[in-house]
């Protein structure tokens, strides 16, 4: 399954490249052949002039298996930035660090700091429920509640008590469905079962529900890896609409894809963070040997 | 015993022969199949087949001596109803095992107990010599039949499997062995009370029916009072097992540290691995008596054999398996979906109350089916701690009887196998019987449904 | 959305509102979950300890030592030594004339009737025994720690209270008089109580024991052992090697499911109806005891064979067909044996479960007063938890000591049986 995804990337991939060097954009920086060891230095500039989070050193182990290695990185307000690397190199982990939810996986230790709006959300102090509220996730596989559609997205709000009566629920649970472009589809049978849906529908369904919570920045997993083209275009659309007011992350393997949505890309290699940068430079004129290959195909 | 160093002794003989057709140790390779096989071949036809007529026989033995000891009693006393043939039949066995008889010794019963115990000793001895000569015959048989040619391994193979059959069918047997006594005899009991009087009289004294020769005329067998008590126990029951059992599981899932969890789980196994009886005397001997002196001292009156105090150690012993069930069915809830209620930021709890335990409803309404199978089943708690008196209450205070506890005791102690009392057990039997079924049925049927739907 | 930054401001807000309500019920939730664990672990607790509590004094038994002289007036009047002669001798007379030396007072009939019974009725048969053993006691006087009565050893026991109203006791202000003044005489002795393990039943709670019962159960589980293992084995063996997947062995593996949830008491309604009634079997026998059980654990022990088999990793099987041998050959000579462990601890759990089953044994009559320990599975008698059952119906405050030793024992054995199992399961637990 994998493997196919990557053949098919690997041909967009080269049309991207192609594209730039049309453009003649095409700069190359020899330092990019340093070998990975633990003093890496992240090629590209990692911090950004407003950053909604900014991560520091941060060191992720799952038992002895030290997953991710000294990454810095900050993630710009009201962007979109992807993270692309090859399978098994740290992304779901790295992006599962920032709202937290590497706290349920018991082995999972995490060092280093990351901050949301000045505040150190590894903070022992500070606590996990309304960071989370602020700090949305969308999974790789979707994952409905065995619940009506209108009950998935009302999980949300009613667990915060964010809305004060049926009708208010009603209109958020109308305005997320609405949002993630969905509502015309369910909105005659919002009490039947969100597991009912297509798979594409059942995805668009989760990030309606991550937005009911009106969070600030949201968190996506590989979003569109079990669903279809269209259904993939109808979630790139939703991202690229939902930019205007949150900050979005989004792991993918295509990197059609991330050259779509995203403006910053940041590229992940056994753990280490390689290489970040604009999303076109990247594509353009990747200044790492292991971006370059790893986008050109030959690497995967 | 015979038979055994005989089938050794075929054995033998078997691979001996075996050998000798082929000449010696250094024929083995032009034998079919290895020499043991030939041995065993001929230690299965020594045998089984000697072993099946024996299991025959010593089955229908006792009957038949018993009919050839009636034929021997004289015409008039033959000539009574066949309860009372039933009760002259014992005495006789009684007293030709020596035992005391509780009926006088006349001259007919000691002749008919000599010729019982002489029909014994014959049928003894007989018994021997067929199994003993059908044994040699079918051994002697195959011992000839052994020649280079034959596939020794292949028929030896073709028997065991025939055995292994034979033994995976003992559990279709047990099954239809169920059903036919108990439906056999609940027909004879239907005879003789109509089912509708059975299923919906709300009044239940069987013992009426001894005194009087009518029988089951005078007797009263409505059984609603017994399903009332027993659904009040087992209700009570689940109410203690269904919220301890739950709760402790997911306790021990989702907060417990893996320390108190090795430590807790195999201590609350313990429980399912009491006997009931212990859990009987428990309840009958601590927990009434205490129930009792508290309901006295708040002004409550409280039987000494009270519904509540049955179903309260009852739910104790089902708390383990309502508990080990709601744990597998909640661990088969996808870690997806309580990542998915975390990452909105629900806590622990509201995860598990509107995420995983609705998701997990289905599993767990199969798991309550079970254990309330279980409870419905229970004997021994109940026949010691619930009472005898059919009473239709819905007050856990007062006592109350099961159908289990009606089935022990009309079964228990002396009895004649033609009453309405004995056979209204096996009524009772069978209403237990598809009832635990069904509710098994449907609860694996849930419970297989539910896993499926996770993978 | 169109002032996303105030709105978002709000969530975190209200969010932030309710915090301290959501973490109360959070805790609640958790508390709930803690008292369901310490709710259970406290009935395990107050379990054992009630029994243990009310049977460990059962281990010991009060005697009262006595000077006894072995009257030959009494005993071998004719002084011809015959056993037979001895044996009908009047024992009783022997055993009571030291205890009315010691209370010389008590002179009335009445009185005499009750301080007599403080020795037990099998007192004379300790001395009878004592005596046939050893003819040459006759004349002589040794000090022999008689039986007590079960009165007297609850009273010494402290079971029944000496200071409570005499209306609320069994023993009146008399005796426990008596007794005091034995015990300053320092004659009451509290001794291991043997009779309790090698007795059967008694109407007597101070001569029963259960030997019968334990004898009865041996031989029970013996029928059962020897029936379904080799049963169980060969069905699982059948069903899992060897059946095709169609709709019979289909049905026989629901079957199987559904008869390991039927209750034990209709086994027991199966066993009464075709082994009895049918076959005409002995009532109260350990055979039908053990046939009824056989049914009722074949399922446990089928389920577990199975699993066994099937964790048997199919290389092996692959590897023996491999060079050559026959699929019956694979599975007894390479398969097999590597399932026995786990089909054994399935067997050891399936003949716990049996050891602790009463219903389906009250049903075939195994639920008799035999005073006799049987000799065989066709003699009559009943079974550990059967004599626990009879105990506990019986009046006696003393039966209530001895039900729960009864209930000790027997959880000893099943706690021996499960460890056993355990260990077993640990020690050949293979990771392939
Ligand atoms: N729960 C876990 N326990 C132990 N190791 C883990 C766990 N989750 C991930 N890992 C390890 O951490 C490393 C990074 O895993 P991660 O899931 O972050 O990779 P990924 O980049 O998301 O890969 P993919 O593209 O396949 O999703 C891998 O080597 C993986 O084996
Ligand atoms: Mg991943």
């Amino acid at each position: 399954m994998a493997v196919r995804d990557e053949e098919n990337d690997m041909t967009t991939a080269e049309t991207v490249i192609a594209d730039a060097d049309l453009v003649g954009a095409k700069v190359r920086s020899k330092a990019g052949s340093r070998p990975l060891d633990n003093d890496f230095k992240t090629i590209g500039e990692v911090r950004v002039n407003d950053p909604r989070m900014s991560c520091t050193d941060v060191n992720v182990f799952y038992g002895d298996k030290h997953a991710i290695k000294h990454v810095d990185l900050d993630i710009a307000q009201n962007q979109v930035i992807a993270m692309i690397g090859p399978s098994g190199c740290g992304k779901s982990t790295f992006l599962r660090c920032l709202n937290r939810m590497n706290d349920t996986i018991d082995i999972c230790n995490v060092t280093g700091e990351i901050r949301l709006d000045e505040v150190d959300i590894y903070d022992r102090k500070l606590d996990v429920v309304p960071l989370r509220a602020q700090v949305g996730m969308v999974f790789q596989k979707p994952n409905p509640f065995p619940k009506s559609i209108y009950e998935n997205i009302a999980y949300g709000p009613r667990i915060h008590g964010l809305a004060a009566s049926r009708a208010e629920l009603d209109e958020v649970v109308e305005r997320s469905l609405a949002k993630a472009g969905l509502w015309e589809e369910v909105k005659d049978r919002l009490d039947q079962p969100g597991t009912g849906l297509s798979g594409g529908q059942q995805q668009r369904l989760c990030i309606a529900r991550t937005i009911a919570v009106d969070p600030e920045v949201i968190l996506m997993d590989e979003p569109c890896s079990a669903l279809d083209p269209i259904a993939t275009a109808k979630v790139e659309e939703l991202i690229d609409e939902l930019r205007e007011n949150y900050t979005i992350a989004i792991v993918t393997h295509s990197m059609q894809q991330a050259a779509r949505v995203s403006q910053r890309t940041a590229y992940f290699h056994l753990g280490h963070l390689v290489e970040v940068g604009d999303t076109t430079q990247i594509f353009t004129n990747p200044r790492h040997k292991l971006t370059e290959d790893y986008i050109t195909g030959r690497f995967g | 015993m015979a038979l055994l160093t005989l089938m050794a002794f075929a054995f033998y003989l078997g691979r001996r022969r075996s050998l000798t057709v082929v000449g010696g140790r250094s024929g083995v390779k032009n034998l079919h199949s290895l020499p043991a096989y030939y041995g065993f071949y001929t230690a299965l036809w020594a045998g089984l087949p000697a072993l099946l007529v024996a299991g025959l026989w010593l089955s229908f033995e006792g009957s038949i001596i018993t009919t050839l000891v009636v034929d021997g009693l004289p015409a008039e006393m033959r000539d009574t109803d066949p309860g009372r043939l039933g009760l002259l039949v014992n005495d006789i066995k009684n007293l030709a095992s020596g035992n005391i008889v509780s009926a006088h010794v006349d001259e007919t019963m000691q002749r008919a107990a000599d010729h019982l115990n002489e029909l014994r000793s014959v049928g003894r001895m007989a018994l021997g010599v067929v199994v003993l000569s059908i044994a040699l015959a079918a051994g002697a048989l195959a011992w000839r039949a052994i020649g280079p040619k034959m596939r020794a391994r292949n028929r030896v193979e073709f028997i065991v499997n025939g055995l292994l059959i034979a033994s995976s069918l003992i559990a279709i047997l047990t099954t239809v062995g169920i059903v036919l006594s108990v439906l056999f005899e609940s027909f004879r009991f239907f005879h003789k009370i109509p089912l509708t009087d059975f299923l919906f009289g709300l009044e239940w004294s069987p013992q009426i029916a001894l005194r009087a020769d009518q029988v089951g005329a005078s007797g009263a067998f409505g059984a609603v009072p017994l399903f009332a008590g027993t659904l009040l126990v087992s209700f009570i029951a689940l109410l203690v097992a269904v919220p301890i059992g739950l709760m402790s599981a997911i306790y021990l899932a989702d907060y417990a540290g893996p320390k108190l969890r090795s430590y807790a789980k195999p201590v609350l196994e313990v429980l399912a691995g009491v006997p009931t009886v212990v859990y009987g005397f428990f309840a009958a001997l601590t927990l009434a008596p205490a129930i009792r002196n508290l309901g006295e001292s708040v002004g409550l009156v409280v039987s000494s054999e009270s519904a509540l105090a049955a179903g309260l150690v009852m739910g104790v012993m089902i708390i383990p398996f309502v508990s080990s069930l709601s744990d597998d069915v909640i661990n088969a809830v996808p870690q997806s979906l309580r990542d998915a209620s975390y990452a909105l930021g629900a806590t622990r709890s509201e995860t598990i109350r509107r995420v995983v335990l609705p998701a997990a409803l289905p599993g767990i309404m199969g798991g309550v089916l079970l254990a309330a199978s279980r409870a419905i089943g229970e004997t021994m708690i109940v026949v010691m701690a619930a009472g005898l008196s059919a009473n239709l209450t819905a007050n856990p205070l007062e006592s109350v009887t099961t159908v289990t506890v009606q089935i022990v005791t009309l079964l228990v102690g002396d009895q004649e196998f033609d009453s309405a009392k004995t056979l209204a057990a096996f009524a009772l039997g069978l209403l237990l019987f598809v009832v635990t079924l069904g509710l098994n049925i449907v609860a694996l049927h849930i419970v297989r449904k539910y896993r499926e739907q996770y993978e | 959305m169109s002032e996303p930054d105030k709105s978002t401001a709000r969530t975190i807000d209200i969010v932030e509102a309710s915090l301290k309500r959501r973490y109360a019920r959070e805790r609640r939730f958790k508390l709930m979950g803690l008292g369901a664990v310490l709710l259970g672990l406290l009935f395990v607790t107050l379990l054992f300890f009630d029994i243990v509590s009310k049977g460990y004094t059962a281990f010991v038994q009060t005697h009262i030592a006595l000077e006894v002289y072995f009257d030959p007036a009494v005993i071998d009047p004719d002084g011809k030594r015959d056993m037979a002669e001895i044996a009908r001798a009047d024992f009783r007379k022997i055993a009571r004339e030291p205890l009315a030396k010691l209370f010389p007072e008590v002179t009335s009939r009445g009185d005499k009737r009750a301080l007599y019974s403080m020795l037990s009725s099998g007192a004379p048969y300790q001395l009878s025994k004592m005596v046939m053993k050893e003819p040459g006691l006759i004349g002589t006087r040794q000090v022999v720690d008689l039986v007590a009565d079960d009165d007297v050893d609850m009273v010494v026991k402290g079971n029944i209270d000496r200071n409570a109203p005499a209306a609320d006791r069994r023993v009146n202000d008399q005796m426990i008089g008596w007794i005091s003044k034995l015990e300053a005489d320092g004659v009451v002795k509290k001794k291991f109580n043997t009779r309790f393990f090698t007795n059967g039943d008694s109407r007597e709670p101070e001569l029963a024991g259960i030997g019968g019962a334990a004898a009865g159960s041996f031989y029970t589980l013996l029928v059962t052992l020897l029936l379904s293992f080799p049963i169980g084995v060969a069905a699982a063996v059948y069903l899992e090697e060897f059946a095709p997947k169609n709709r019979w062995t289909d049905l026989i593996e629901v079957n199987i499911n559904n008869l390991a949830a039927v209750p034990s008491i209709v086994f027991g309604l199966l066993g009464l109806a075709m082994f009895i009634n049918l076959f005409g079997l002995p009532r109260s026998a350990p055979l039908v005891g053990g046939l009824v059980l056989t049914l009722m654990t074949l399922p446990t022990i089928i389920i577990a064979a199975r699993a066994s088999l099937k964790s048997v990793p199919p290389s092996i099987r692959e590897a023996a067909l491999g060079v050559g041998a026959s699929k019956m050959q694979t599975v007894f000579h390479h398969v097999l044996p590597l399932a026995m462990p786990g089909m054994l601890t399935g067997t050891i759990i399936g003949m716990a479960q049996a050891l602790g089953e009463t219903a389906p044994l009250l049903m075939i009559g195994m639920v008799a007063f035999i005073v006799d320990i049987p000799g065989g599975p066709l003699d009559p008698s009943t079974v550990l938890p059967v004599q626990v059952y009879l105990w506990a119906d019986s009046p006696e405050r003393a039966f209530v000591e001895r039900t729960s030793a009864a209930i000790l024992v027997l959880l000893a054995f099943l706690i021996a049986m499960n460890t056993f199992a355990v260990i077993m399961r640990r020690r050949f637990e293979r990771r392939w």
